[in-house]
């Protein structure tokens, strides 16, 4: 890293610092209710904390709300002010002119994904929510898994069933924050899904879909809440890796037995729903039959889905910086099973990458 | 003969912290679960004087806690006997990690909760993510807390239901600073370890990705038509894979237990303890530590073996091959950092010996605890 300390800021940048810090503070907060089917409690938890918000003082309206009403739902609305949806052509939808009339602290929005008829101020509600924001107005609102843009190919594969409207991920990531309503597939759930146009399911089949659906979504909650502490200890300016995800990276030599280290690579990826990236270190005075080899493990490795980085400098502090930054918490490397005397005396590459390394594994695998 | 009780179900409603609504989320559903007619009872309820969870054990009947004389103090705890005589058909046990006083039938609480199982009665708990014992040295680490209650992971699989209990860790900070979780002075100390927000986003984000695993692995074993405590929770077991652990008698050694423990779990694999201890007189608290260490392992249910013999390095690569292992989890010891590296230790060694294994060296998470950040809390 370069001295920050005698380098002088950069005026320019300092002033969008200091524009984006403004921006946000101008801004409302977003505050996102996420479930993996309908029938979890979302919309209640949202109404809930507007009761609680109110009692606190809060300014707080109900900006949208789904038709179908339960009774306990009905209970907290009568204890809450409610901007009635307005018509257009013919279709009810949020009426985001007298709520920006109004201007209250908290808006409670219901069902983020929800389309707007043709002629409204914008295609969606989430862009909706987004002009409520941009004017200071702070959102609760709920969503359903399903209608996360980049999640509904996995989510209809599950499910038999696909929705039209949707939000994009980005918009759910920037939340300053997201809660998660988890709750067991209960008989409400199955009934709820069962109720849908498809055909009478076996009720185990409906209980498997709902455990791949709950667990995306906690996984997904997991990592927004990933990225808001990885802003937080960078605004704090805390070095330090928490090591909450488990993160795999493969160092890749022309020696390296890539397939295998792929395989294992993977299966800790995903039982740990974890990550797993690879990492080669240039080597400008590489053989050309080493470089060969290089170049079918980097080819293996970008065929396996896994994202390959180049580095550059010495090869273990390379990787040791590299692992670091990333938070990575285990490390792959190939290693010579030969026995020479020079490696026992002054020790292998390998002998420093364990001797320097902090809050890492390292698994050794043979090379081939 | 008579047949033995089906067993009760566990479900868990996990946190992240004190206050995330826990014990409100449990005592909810078993007011539904009266509503809807079914025997509930509460067996052990810690009030914390929070006011809308203790509204809400209204209605509830509750067995009567046992009064247990410690050394001239009178302690409380969950009348176990008490709520079998009267056999519930659901039985709501607030904090599942606590400890019961010395001279208990049984010392932890989760034990109790077992043995209300094996009785064919349903349990609703309640524990946060920091007593998950394969997560201890983690923990430590992101709080610099060690948490002494831990509940083993294998307990944990046995339910066949996790819950997660979600706040965002401001809603949970407002309520701190409120007092509705603690006592201001308690607060005030409580701000300093766990409530601290970046403490909170990594125990939630560690408690969202736990209960993923456990929502997936159950998902799995609803495959093979088995309830999950039957194989055992997650257990679809690969048999192709084994994982061996090198314990001895250094204090590490349970931290690498933990690690290797959870791996396994993690990737459905195997998983063997090996203590090798040396011969001889002058060695015999060696092996009584390597034992202790093995002891520990075998609450994790980990397999243990102990072998004595002078080196370490072939008898452990030796056991290997016999055993059809295919990883070796072993630690470093950090002591011999300044010695020239043929003299430093059997890692190398290990590696070289063990042609066709994997070798994980596997980092002491005790060790990077130490650097803690000042004061940040910036709300």
């Amino acid at each position: 890293m370069p001295t920050s300390a005698l380098t002088r800021p950069d005026p320019d940048q300092l002033l969008r610092r200091v524009q984006a810090e403004e921006e946000y503070l101008r801004r409302g907060r977003l505050k996102i209710f996420l479930g993996y089917a309908s029938g979890v409690g979302k919309s209640f938890r949202m109404l809930d904390e507007g009761r609680r918000r109110r009692e606190r003082g809060q300014d707080v309206v109900v900006g949208a709300i789904q038709t179908v009403i339960e009774s306990d739902i009905s209970r907290l609305l009568q204890k809450l002010e409610i901007i009635p949806l307005k018509k257009v052509a013919g279709v009810e939808t949020m009426d985001v002119d007298t709520i920006l009339q109004r201007h209250p602290q908290v808006c409670l929005v219901d069902g983020l994904a929800h389309d707007n008829p043709p002629g409204s101020r914008h295609a969606s509600r989430w862009q909706d929510v987004d002009e409520l924001l941009a004017a200071g107005i702070s959102v609760v609102t709920t969503i359903n898994l399903g209608y996360i843009a980049e999640l509904q190919d996995e989510v209809a594969r599950i499910r038999n069933k696909r929705v039209d409207q949707s939000v994009p991920i980005d918009f759910i990531r920037r939340a300053d924050e997201i809660v998660l309503v988890d709750a067991p597939p209960d008989a409400h759930i199955l009934h709820d899904y069962a109720s849908g146009e498809t055909q009478a399911q076996d009720i185990d089949a409906l209980r498997h879909r709902s455990a791949q659906l709950r667990e995306i979504a906690l996984v997904l909650a997991a990592d927004v809440v990933d990225h808001q502490l990885e802003c937080y200890l960078e605004r704090n300016g805390i070095q330090q890796s928490y090591g909450t995800q488990e993160r795999v990276l493969i160092c890749l030599t022309p020696r390296a037995n890539a397939a295998r280290m792929l395989e294992i690579g993977g299966r800790i990826r995903d039982g740990f729903h974890g990550e797993l990236v690879a990492a080669y270190v240039e080597q400008p005075k590489l053989a050309a039959d080493q470089r060969s080899r290089l170049e079918a493990n980097l080819e293996l490795t970008r065929a396996f889905g896994v994202k390959v980085e180049r580095l550059e400098g010495d090869p273990i502090d390379s990787i040791l910086e590299f692992a670091h930054k990333r938070g990575i918490t285990q490390v792959f490397v190939g290693h010579s099973m030969r026995d020479d005397w020079k490696a026992r005396l002054i020790g292998t590459p390998l002998d420093k990458l364990l001797r320097k390394r902090r809050g890492f594994d390292v698994r050794v695998f043979p090379q081939l | 003969m008579p047949n033995k009780p089906e067993r009760g179900n566990l479900k868990i409603f996990l946190g992240f912290a004190a206050g995330v609504g826990k014990t409100y989320q449990m005592l909810e559903e078993g007011q539904q679960l009266k509503a809807e007619g079914v025997d509930v009872v509460i067996g052990y309820f810690e009030p914390h004087a929070r006011k809308d969870t203790i509204a809400l054990t209204a209605g509830f009947e509750t067995v009567p806690r046992r009064t247990v004389d410690y050394r001239g103090t009178l302690f409380e705890e969950m009348d176990t006997d008490a709520i079998l005589a009267r056999h519930p058909k659901v039985c709501l046990v607030d904090e599942f990690p606590h400890t019961n006083v010395p001279g208990s039938a049984r010392s932890k609480r989760w034990e109790d909760v077992l043995v209300l199982l094996d009785a064919g009665i349903d349990v609703y708990t309640t524990m946060n993510i920091q007593h998950l014992e394969s997560l201890n040295d983690q923990v430590q680490q992101i709080s610099g807390v060690r948490v002494r209650e831990t509940i083993p992971d294998w307990v944990v699989e046995r339910a066949s239901e996790v819950v997660m209990v979600d706040l965002a860790p401001r809603a949970l900070l407002n309520r701190l600073e409120r007092g509705v979780i603690y006592k201001p002075d308690k607060a005030k100390q409580a701000m300093n370890n766990f409530f601290r927000e970046s403490t909170l986003a990594a125990l939630r984000e560690m408690a969202l990705r736990q209960t993923a695993h456990e929502v997936g692995s159950r998902r799995q074993d609803a495959g093979s038509d088995k309830p999950a405590f039957e194989s055992g929770g997650n257990v679809q077991r690969d048999s192709s894979k084994r994982i061996l652990v090198l314990v001895t008698d250094d204090p590490s050694s349970v931290a690498l237990i933990r690690r290797a423990k959870r791996v396994a779990d993690f990737i459905h694999s195997d998983c063997i303890a090996v203590g090798i201890a040396p011969l001889g007189d002058q060695a015999a608290r060696a092996r009584a530590l390597t034992d202790k260490h093995l002891n520990f392992a075998r609450n994790l249910h980990v397999e243990t073996r102990l072998i004595e013999a002078q080196s370490v390095p072939e008898t452990l690569v030796q056991f290997a091959r016999a055993n059809s292992v295919t990883e070796i989890f072993i630690g470093w010891p950090k002591l011999k950092n300044w010695l020239p590296p043929f003299l430093r230790n059997d890692v190398q060694k290990i590696v070289r010996l063990s042609k066709g294994m994997q070798v994980t060296v596997v980092d002491d998470r005790r060790d990077t605890a130490a650097v803690r950040p000042g004061p940040e809390r910036d709300m």
